[in-house]
């Protein structure tokens, strides 16, 4: 369960720094805050910030969406138990990863300028892909309906 | 409610918060060319261009002044492709404008810029306005920058000062951005060759241009 929360906690914080590029992105607000280099400027102008008609941050938001609505179905009580939500978050939190590999090598390799916005929402999808790796090893459950049972005489 | 969605929903409001403050600290005042105009007319221009026109080569550049990589490319690359190709007679350069839709200021420096170009200074002020681009990562209303540098590009202030006011240029920058559309730019800079699209994998230097020079050149058909 504590995995679950954490991947749910993660893709919050992912969601809302998606969030953000995306606003910027479709002209809400000014300039990035970003830091006196400018590296995100230069990421957000590229002709790499835009991904099948769509600007990347969208994307994100797209995924994160998804990794917190799954996470919090996962935690319903009747969830807790099954492991195929665990496989969901995997899969999902794979994609992510990849998808982001591949934007950090364009923003290293191709555009030579780091937005640290990205470098964030990096790191919060590979903790999330670690976390949920680190869910799937755990053993069953427990559901705690033991705990929830009324106490029994106990033979002396 | 359990103690994790009360987290959650704590978090959520946190960084909503957040995200907002940032998108409103982001800016500053309203600038008085921001805005795309609402009908578009040709009026016939087709873009400042360096160069002779019987270059064999025409390079034509669709520019976002904003655009951090487009400063970098005019003040690094540039200087060599003038000295080397289009000095020489090798190649034509013109530039179009691209304002993207992220920048809240390119299309207000695009606009100066051409009420420079009115006066014919439009290079001294595009030199102007990438060689002191810091502009563009303050957010801040640049337009008594703006005038500082068209006065340092050798601009009357005062036509430069009616100009930006009457917004004279606004519908010719327009349909510059929608040609561009329709050419299928999807970044800046975007280069064409002859009207042919370039695709590059990196950001092209010098070297790229006169090995594209030399390429076409050496390919055209020979006059008899």
């Amino acid at each position: 369960m504590r995995y679950r929360q954490a991947i749910a906690l993660l893709a919050l914080v992912g969601l809302f720094v998606a969030l953000y590029l995306w606003l910027h992105a479709l002209g809400f607000g000014g300039a990035i805050k970003c830091g006196a280099s400018g590296g995100c400027e230069t990421v957000q102008t590229s002709q790499w910030a835009v991904f099948l008609g769509m600007p990347v941050a969208f994307y994100g938001v797209v995924g994160y969406l998804a990794l917190l609505v799954v996470a919090l179905a996962a935690l319903r009580p009747t969830a807790l138990a099954q492991r195929t939500w665990n496989l969901l978050l995997l899969g999902l939190a794979t994609v992510g990863v990849v998808f982001t590999a591949y934007l950090t090598y364009v923003e290293l390799f191709l555009i030579h300028a780091i937005c640290r916005w990205c470098v964030g929402s990096a790191v919060i999808i590979t903790l999330i892909w670690i976390v949920s790796l680190l869910s799937l090893r755990t053993p069953g459950i427990r559901t705690d309906h033991a705990a929830s049972r009324p106490p029994r005489d106990q033979p002396v | 409610m359990n103690r994790f969605n009360v987290m959650v929903a704590v978090l959520a409001l946190v960084l909503g918060i957040g995200v907002f403050a940032l998108l409103r600290t982001g800016g500053g005042a309203s600038a008085a060319a921001a805005g795309a105009p609402p009908t578009v007319v040709d009026d016939g221009f087709r873009g400042n261009t360096l160069g002779q026109e019987t270059a064999p080569v025409e390079i034509t550049e669709y520019v976002d002044f904003e655009c951090p990589v487009c400063a970098s490319f005019a003040t690094i690359q540039m200087p060599t492709i003038k000295e080397q190709l289009i000095n020489t007679g090798r190649v034509r350069w013109r530039f179009r404008d691209y304002p993207l839709p992220i920048h809240k200021y390119s299309r207000f420096a695009a606009h100066a810029a051409q009420c420079a170009g009115a006066q014919g200074h439009y290079f001294e002020m595009q030199d102007q306005l990438f060689a002191h681009h810091q502009w563009a990562q303050t957010g801040k209303d640049p337009s008594n920058l703006f005038r500082d540098l068209a006065k340092a590009a050798g601009v009357d202030v005062q036509a430069y000062d009616a100009c930006m006011e009457a917004g004279r240029y606004a519908q010719r920058i327009e349909f510059s951005r929608q040609e561009g559309d329709k050419l299928l730019v999807d970044g800046t800079p975007t280069f064409y060759a002859n009207g042919k699209k370039l695709e590059f994998r990196r950001l092209p230097g010098s070297d790229d241009f006169k090995a594209l020079a030399d390429s076409i050149v050496a390919h055209r058909p020979q006059r008899r």
